[in-house]
């Protein structure tokens, strides 16, 4: 006897799958089912991002006005035909008024300065969780990790009490019989924010980084003679470019931007474009300009990550 | 593939006891934690040497290799090396390089780069550093390669870049971790013939760690079977072979059988065995180290065995049994036979196929005598 269901000539028939109907629904309609599962992030990034980008854009094409919204609109209807009106006078301003020149330059000045540091400081240590034994890794990772459970506000607010006049750093000093040290509302306590809050996002990605890096590849190098500061130089260090670049970037750009740290640790001589961003929203209640100088720190850190993330792909290519 | 002796003397020191070692261990012992991976291990290693140190994974063997290239410190114990005290020496001041079991190409550099980089580190002048580095590309056969990056390179080619870059420096030592075993068996017989050819054009000692017997056997001119820690024994492949000295050595090369026996007359010229698992007395032509009455294991290799459908001759009343065929492997070049014997025990015998198609071999579920010469086994006491 034949056995029609074990032929292969004779395929069972085929069962219809509910969401197979779905697609193919959509496939008429020209949506397939991996546009569909960009829609989501698509429209998110349009709703939250883009559009309001484009609105901030906008806001400083106009000027200031008393009333609400507090800037002119852009388009005017007058006597039937619809006018646009472009200021660039903001835009002007940023580069005529030395107020904002400076803060830019200080801006990058202390978020450069302040990268370094961080690099300096979380690579030995990025370097010794990694090679730290088994057990021990993800307990260090957890410690650097465990400030994230504090609102950051709150760690800043600390570090005050460590750093004013009669703080814990200036008592102990005290015990030595040390003059006290000024060292808040000063460029110092910025640095010492900056570097403790942004220390996380240098040591994270050298971390995966180096945790990945072969331990055959630096016996390689001790085998052919290189002694281990030589190794470091020509080993280590080039293969954890990656690392260096994605953390010196997560650091450097919200630096650029911050206003907490040097709000509540700077003096009035810390001059930083975050500040000198919510004066003009909130002091002087300048939308228009307050636009575009958060339009011009946009460009000031979308270049360098620009650069460098060409210098990354080239060196991936490569 | 094995070094060819040109001249007895010249090339087998290990046989001349006034020879002066190239490589000496002395009581290495390395402990980590409670656990001795490599326990009182000393060795001998001639100039121009080719040895393998042969083991399974745990052996202590990859330990062993890591101590003489200065990755790990001995616990105790001392490695000499060319006369040299080289116990604590750093990795980068031992006239020692190593070829890694994962070749560990600089990703970041070309071949050039590679090879070049331990010539770079002794500050060799850059016209002399490139005609080192075209003579090693020229050496391993990849002249028109020095501008990829290793990830452009197969398999193979790594191999052979790591070579080059092991060979770079001209080390009176080199150290191959598993050299072989990342390619496929067809790379790996030609790889493996090369590798003894420059071994041997270069005359720089070799110790190659593998866990691959053929290729132990292939290479060296000496193996040193590791157990536990340990060295179970040291010698050429044929003595490894045919003379193992130890059970574990005859079951971890090549594939034996192996039985007890009472030992019922202790000559100088011979020994007799009483074998209850054989059904037969086994009569061994040489004397042995041993007692009346002790309980002794006798292995034999499966080609040493021969079957027959007439009862052959037993000029000593012994080396002869009875069985059936149970089961026949036709392998091609050869046909291995499992015989059951009458005591119940299985031997493994194989034939080599000289007869084309042969209609006449014997096959399943035939009677047949099993015999085997005076000379053909080996007693082990241990």
């Amino acid at each position: 006897m034949a056995n029609f269901s074990s032929d292969p000539s004779f395929p069972p028939p085929r069962r219809l799958k509910p969401w197979k109907a779905v697609e193919r629904g959509l496939a008429k309609v020209g949506i397939s089912g991996k546009a569909l599962v960009l829609i989501a992030p698509v429209l998110w990034l349009l709703v939250f991002f883009l559009i309001p980008l484009a609105l901030v854009f906008g806001i400083s094409l106009a000027t200031k006005q008393f009333g609400r919204p507090p800037y002119s609109p852009l388009l005017t209807t007058e006597d039937g035909t619809v006018q646009l009106t472009l200021h660039l006078s903001n835009y002007i301003k940023l580069f005529s008024d030395n107020l904002y020149v400076a803060a830019y330059l200080s801006s990058i000045r202390i978020a450069f300065i302040s990268t370094v540091i961080t690099l300096i400081v979380g690579y030995p240590m990025a370097y010794a969780i990694a090679r730290a034994p088994d057990p021990w890794r993800n307990v260090l990772l957890m410690l650097v990790v465990l400030p994230f459970f504090t609102s950051f506000l709150l760690r800043i607010y600390a570090l005050t009490g460590f750093m004013r006049g009669n703080g814990l750093i200036n008592q102990f000093l005290g015990l030595f019989g040390i003059e006290p040290l000024v060292m808040m509302q000063t460029d110092f306590a910025v640095y010492v924010g900056l570097i403790y809050s942004y220390l996380p996002f240098m040591i994270l990605p050298l971390y995966t980084t180096l945790v990945k890096l072969d331990v055959a590849l630096i016996e390689a190098s001790a085998d052919l003679g290189s002694r281990p500061w030589q190794t470091f130089m020509s080993i280590t260090l080039p293969l954890s470019l990656p690392g260096i670049i994605a953390g010196s970037l997560l650091v450097f750009i919200p630096a650029v931007g911050e206003y907490v740290i040097p709000a509540l640790l700077g003096g009035p001589e810390t001059l930083m474009i975050g500040r000198v961003l919510w004066d003009e929203f909130f002091g002087a209640t300048n939308w228009p300009r307050a636009s575009a100088v958060a339009v011009a720190m946009l460009a000031v850190v979308v270049v360098p990550i620009m650069l460098l993330q060409k210098a990354q792909n080239a060196m991936v290519e490569k | 593939m094995a070094k060819k002796p040109l001249i007895a003397a010249d090339t087998r020191p290990w046989r001349d006891p006034s020879a002066t070692p190239f490589v000496r261990i002395r009581n290495i012992t390395k402990k980590f934690g409670d656990v001795a991976a490599v326990h009182d291990v000393s060795l001998d290693i001639f100039k121009s040497e080719l040895f393998c140190l042969l083991g399974g994974s745990g052996s202590g063997k990859s330990t062993l290799l890591r101590m003489l290239a200065g990755f790990e410190t001995p616990t105790s114990g001392t490695i000499e090396i060319d006369g040299q005290d080289m116990t604590h020496v750093a990795p980068y001041n031992r006239p020692v390089n190593m070829m890694f079991q994962s070749y560990a190409l600089f990703p970041h550099m070309n071949v050039e780069q590679n090879i070049a980089y331990g010539l770079k580190r002794d500050g060799l002048p850059k016209p002399e550093i490139a005609d080192r580095v075209a003579e090693l590309l020229t050496l391993v056969k990849l002249q028109d390669y020095g501008a990829r990056k290793p990830h452009q390179l197969s398999g193979g080619q790594r191999q052979r870049v790591a070579l080059a870059r092991a060979l770079a420096k001209r080390p009176k030592l080199l150290l191959l971790d598993e050299p072989l075993g990342a390619l496929d068996k067809k790379l790996r017989e030609e790889t493996q013939f090369e590798l003894v050819k420059i071994q041997e054009t270069l005359g720089v000692t070799f110790i190659v760690v593998t866990h691959d017997q053929e290729e132990a056997m292939s290479l060296a001119t000496r193996i040193g079977v590791m157990n536990q820690g340990e060295i179970a024994m040291i010698g050429e492949p044929t003595d490894i072979y045919e003379f193992p000295n130890s059970k574990f050595v005859a079951g971890f090369i090549g594939s034996v059988n192996m039985v007890e026996g009472v030992v019922t007359e202790d000559e100088p010229g011979h020994v007799r065995l009483r074998s209850a698992e054989m059904g037969c007395d086994i009569y061994v032509g040489h004397g042995v180290e041993c007692a009346p009455d002790q309980i002794l294991s006798w292995a034999i290799r499966p080609e040493k065995v021969m079957l027959s459908r007439d009862k052959p001759d037993a000029p000593f009343d012994a080396n002869v049994t009875k069985g059936v065929v149970e089961d026949i492997g036709y392998l091609g070049d050869m046909s291995v036979y499992q015989v059951l014997l009458d005591s119940g025990k299985r031997l493994r015998v194989t034939q080599t196929n000289t007869v084309r198609g042969n209609p006449d071999a014997i096959t399943w579920d035939e009677p047949v005598y099993v015999t085997w010469n005076d000379t053909s086994g080996s007693v082990l006491t241990v």
